[in-house]
């Protein structure tokens, strides 16, 4: 920058710094990227530490507690003639003092901190649990579409002629197709599979591991598998340029091979990108989840999902709205956050770009 | 243009040929029938044979798509009854419908007795009546549905897609008239304090999924206000004639049904568009052209809505097709929040069912529109940038 | 200077190609036609000189360059390089071959700011060819980039630093650095000065200069500015729509220009004497440059020729000879002329 004021000595004896470390530095001056940086880190912590700082049992039924609320949610239930009654912490109810005006039980002790669901089991453990799923698709549904993307799209590019032809024209195809109906089909197909209990070798191990893991591991594969056409396309169409290079022609020139040639020079030029666009999609893909088990083909119950709880939650909105909460604040500040940070400056939106797929309708509208 | 369009067209046939022959095939490929389930429990083997042999089911699968899409010999009955007209009760291989004893594998007892319902599904509806053949896709007949078995794909999404199109097609108005205004302000206050509102609630916009929205509305709007019902939609079929050639519609109580699914997706919509009209308009009013119009005196509002305007529609264009399309079609979270029987449900169901002919139905419905709508925006591109030349 | 040497010739080029086609269809491609960016080159570089090649943009010069280190894969034709080894011609060899003769033949590109890959360091880039070709130990190799980094100009404490946080002109030093890191007896310099400020541009082609005397190399030095190339230039090609119209010594050139192309070029050059500079008659050439993917009939020059002779250029290409010792041109105005 031009306004560099540094002296010659300092120029000279001032560290080296890379791309990285400027976008670092302009990052730290946006307060709103940054605070949600700090939510996200949290909701990462949360949900590593989901064990020790929730009952750790998500499933745990008790009709005793079905609908529960905290005193303080009180006000917000919508009212009715029925008195409530107050569960203590061994299970037993009371009669409540005083003049709590409301419709569901009250609860009292340390466990349910946000209140119960329909079948009593605890919103808050439900919902730090479900931050583990909504992070673990975040990630490895981007991670899958990443890889298979960029590596798709580099052997494209770097071949070039016919193949590129060929892997280009059949990446064109699937782009045709209606993005929602593909994984509806394809998690259909995996849920058909997964009822399948007796069978052998890899094909039996993955849906078992599948089945072990509440459903996740196939709705990776499900979102993944139709979200890595933009990055491939993007990969190649960056590999194409930048293979005609004035530095790529210099690292032919001094007699690189190919294989330094694209992870060397190419690579790392255009990673960035990629990441940058992969992770622009990443609401996407948490909208996805939620989306897949509010419809019933994500998670397998009981394992917790927002998607799966605010389905639940809707069922019986006009008479327990609490249940809602936690699960649609959880999401929504998760998908606000992500925004913050990816669009610049915290409040713009990220660059349009035409190749880059919108995210489909039927998830953010 | 006519021309072009007329190509455009031709092209579209391979493109919907693939899609039909893709969905078939995938939706095939996964495990289990039609027929494999009554409620929760299973059918006999005996009558599931029946069924999809009924259907066709055991023909090879080359022979039932092209049967589907070109028609065949392939009977569409319709029930004459209701189904809750008759009782029936199942015990082992036996059934006892309406006081007739049959026993489950025997056909000719079946098709004399009437229809069985098993589980609560109509398993095999004899007393029937045969409507005609399958007409196959490319007459327009969808084929019959394997799951409702009283109606024929045709039905359904003649019931059910007016109100989804209803429903899109206000969200998509509201999202113009909201978002597209919201993003020139945006962009002409850059930096000032409409910018900062415009964005941050765009933003939020983009970020509150409808799930989350649409109960929000309903608890706020519904429950603790009052002032909008919920579940119900303020027409009855057929629309068009109910709402405009029946004198005395009520159009209150109409918006007052519509407002909140409306608005759960218009949100969203109007965000989406005002960031893109943002951005693009942004990028536009920096152009020379503009600065040329500007500098040769003409009048600011002159200057934005004839010579920015246009241009800055574009990213909106672009993805107002996909939109059209997908909206139009059914927007299954909203239908189900606001328990709406729309389209949108049969894309999620028909596959879980393995209603082939639904599945096929729906999708090829969602891939018409879709190309149809992408050559409405290629139109509208040649109309809004006049450099683009439609060959 | 390669007056009174002895021909040794380094590189001769014969008959080249280069051929981009032009192709049609979405799967199946047509092939419909080619843009001849280099079409039919012969000449020779002698050991120790500097063969300037000038043209006007779009006629063919990076690409020959480019073609005659096998950065593109001509389409025909001969490259042949003489060293100690005997004559290898290029445009044959490939792979493994390849790479180990590229240690003798090195570039510099035109855009320093293109040139060097953002993502690593000053030592990286002027150690990868050390690297590529499995020459010395880490530590000796850091040894050599600091010593590059001194001949060049630089100061070796720039090691670390990163692309962007340089200058053009440092930046094209470093590009030389990276060039000479080999050891090249050759080096293709693409246009090396073209991007640079003018203030910079002496020092460059001042450093070029030094390191030619000292190391002995030898360059193919590819530009479009006529006093550049007077500068630093033995002998001079003058490129037009991917043939070379005119060869000669630097000061012949300058002194006879023989193709009509040439004469008008040389026109074009300011004389720093106002009492030269006020006589100086200026060519002005009529139309543009012919697409090369759809060159005229005959002589490319033909179309915007003043000595046009009507049923001669336009039908056949004139025939590039040597109409006086050491000067070769393509023009009908010239045959049967010999040395």
């Amino acid at each position: 920058m031009a306004s560099e004021g540094t002296t010659a000595k300092g120029a000279i004896t001032r560290k080296p710094r890379s791309l990285l470390w400027d976008s670092v530095n302009r990052l730290q001056k946006n307060y709103l990227a940054v605070g949600s940086l700090v939510f996200l880190a949290l909701l990462v912590i949360v949900a590593l530490a989901a064990p020790f700082i929730s009952s750790g049992d998500y499933a745990n039924q008790s009709l005793k507690h079905n609908y529960v609320v905290r005193s303080w949610m009180l006000g917000f239930m919508p009212e009715t003639a029925s008195p409530p009654t107050i569960v203590t912490e061994d299970g037993s109810r009371i009669k409540p003092e005083g003049d709590i005006v409301g419709y569901a039980n009250v609860v009292t002790g340390s466990d349910y901190p946000l209140g119960g669901d329909d079948l009593g089991r605890d919103l808050w453990t439900r919902t730090v649990y479900g931050a583990r799923i909504s992070l673990i698709i975040a990630l490895v549904a981007s991670t899958v579409s990443l890889v298979v993307g960029t590596i798709y799209g580099l052997f494209s590019g770097y071949l070039g002629g016919m193949t590129d032809n060929i892997m280009m024209r059949f990446v064109d195809f699937l782009y045709g197709f209606p993005f929602l109906i593909v994984v509806i089909l394809s998690q259909v197909y995996f849920k058909a599979l997964s009822n399948r209990t007796s069978g052998e070798g890899f094909g039996q191990m993955i849906i078992d591991l599948n089945n072990a893991m509440g459903g996740v591991l196939f709705m990776f594969i499900a979102i993944g598998l139709v979200n890595w056409l933009g990055l491939a396309r993007i990969t190649r169409g960056q590999v194409l340029a930048l293979r005609e290079t004035e530095y790529v022609h210099a690292a032919k020139a001094v007699g690189a091979k190919t294989g330094r040639i694209v992870f060397r020079h190419i690579l790392p030029n255009i990673i960035g990108t990629l990441i940058i666009v992969e992770t622009l999609a990443i609401p996407g893909y948490i909208f996805t989840e939620a989306f897949l088990s509010f419809i019933g083909l994500g998670v397998n119950a009981p394992t917790p999902s927002w998607g799966i709880m605010i389905a639940d939650a809707a069922a019986t909105i006009r008479s327990y709205p609490h249940i809602l909460l936690p699960p649609s604040i959880a999401l929504t500040l998760t998908a606000l956050t992500l925004q913050f940070i990816l669009s610049k400056n915290g409040i713009e939106q990220p660059t349009y770009s035409p190749i880059i797929k919108p995210v489909p309708f039927q998830q953010i509208a | 243009m006519f021309k072009f369009i007329v190509r455009r067209i031709l092209g579209f046939i391979p493109v919907i040929l693939s899609v039909a022959a893709i969905t078939f095939f995938a939706s095939k490929a996964i495990p289990g029938g039609p027929f494999d389930f009554a409620g929760d429990r299973s059918l006999p083997e005996e009558v599931v044979k029946n069924l999809e042999a009924k259907y066709h089911l055991d023909w090879p699968g080359w022979k039932q798509f092209t049967s589907y899409m070109i028609g065949d010999e392939l009977t569409i009955f319709r029930t004459k009854h209701e189904i809750d007209d008759v009782n029936v009760f199942i015990e082992g291989d036996k059934a006892i419908v309406n006081g007739n004893v049959m026993l489950l594998d025997n056909k000719t007892l079946c098709k004399e007795s009437g229809y069985i319902v098993y589980g609560g599904f109509t398993i095999f509806d004899l007393d029937t009546e045969a409507c005609g053949t399958s007409q196959g896709v490319i007459r327009g007949d969808l084929g019959p549905s394997f799951r409702y078995r009283a109606r024929t794909v045709n039905d359904i999404i003649n019931e059910t897609l007016p109100l989804s199109a209803q429903l899109g097609l206000w969200s998509i108005l509201v999202g113009l008239i909201i978002g597209i205004p919201a993003g020139i302000v945006a962009a002409l206050h850059q930096n000032t304090i409409w910018d900062y509102l415009a964005t941050f609630v765009a933003v939020m916009g983009v970020s509150i999924p409808s799930m989350v929205l649409g109960p929000v509305l309903i608890v706020i709007f519904a429950n603790n206000l009052g002032w909008f019902p919920v579940a119900q939609w303020g027409a009855k079929p057929p629309y068009f004639e109910n709402m405009f050639l029946t004198p005395g519609f009520d159009w209150i109580n109409y918006f007052s049904h519509a407002i909140l699914p409306v608005l759960t997706l218009g949100t969203g919509i109007s965000a989406v568009f005002a960031r893109l009209t943002r951005a693009s308009m942004l990028q536009i009013i920096r152009e020379d052209f503009i600065r040329t119009a500007r500098a040769k005196g003409l009048h600011e509002q002159v200057v934005i809505w004839r010579h920015a305007l246009r241009n800055s529609l574009i990213p909106v264009v672009t993805i107002l097709g996909p939109l059209a399309a997908s909206l139009v079609t059914g927007t299954l979270i909203v239908e189900q929040i606001f328990g709406l029987n729309g389209l949108g449900k049969h894309f999620v169901q028909s596959i879980s069912n393995r209603d082939y002919a639904l599945v096929l139905g729906t999708t090829l419905l969602f891939a018409v529109l879709l190309v149809i709508s992408n050559l409405f925006v290629d139109i509208m591109y040649a109309w809004l940038d006049p450099r683009i030349r439609l060959e | 200077m390669a007056k009174e040497k002895e021909k040794d010739v380094l590189l001769h080029v014969e008959n080249l190609k280069m051929y981009f086609p032009i192709t049609k269809g979405i799967i199946f491609q047509k092939h419909v036609g080619d843009v001849k960016a280099a079409d039919d080159l012969t000449f020779d570089i002698y050991r120790g000189e500097t063969l300037g090649l000038v043209g006007e943009s779009g006629c063919g010069k990076s690409t020959t360059g480019r073609a005659i280190l096998q950065l593109y894969t001509p389409t025909a034709g001969k490259v042949i390089f003489r060293d100690a080894d005997g004559d290898r011609d290029l445009a044959q060899t490939s792979g493994e071959t390849l790479r180990r003769l590229r240690r003798q033949i090195q570039m510099i590109f035109q855009d320093p700011y293109a040139s060097l890959n953002p993502r690593m360091t000053v030592g990286s880039i002027v150690s990868e060819p050390l690297e590529v070709h499995n020459i010395d130990n880490s530590a000796k190799r850091l040894k050599r980039v600091r010593e590059l980094l001194n001949i060049v100009g630089l100061n070796p404490y720039f090691i670390n630093r990163y692309p962007h946080e340089f200058s053009g002109g440092q930046r094209q030093r470093i590009g030389i650095a990276r060039a000479l890191a080999l050891n090249p007896d050759f080096i293709v310099c693409d246009e090396p000065i073209s991007a640079l400020d003018v203030s910079i541009q002496a020092q460059v082609i001042n450093l070029l200069e030094d390191l030619q005397d000292k190391f002995g190399l030898t360059y193919l030095f590819i530009a479009h500015d006529l006093s550049v190339v007077r500068h630093i230039s033995d002998r001079i090609a003058v490129m037009y729509l991917g043939k070379i119209v005119e060869l000669t010594e630097s000061d012949e050139l300058y002194a006879n220009p023989l193709h009509p192309y040439t004469e008008a070029l040389l026109s074009a050059v300011p004389i720093p004497d106002p009492a030269i500079e006020k006589k100086r008659q200026r060519i002005i050439l009529e139309g543009d440059v012919p697409s090369p993917a759809n060159p005229p009939q005959g002589c490319n020059f033909s179309t915007r020729c003043p000595k046009f002779i009507e049923g001669k250029c336009d039908t056949k290409d004139p025939a590039f000879q040597e109409v006086q010792p050491g000067h070769w041109v393509a023009c009908y105005l010239y045959e049967g002329v010999h040395k």
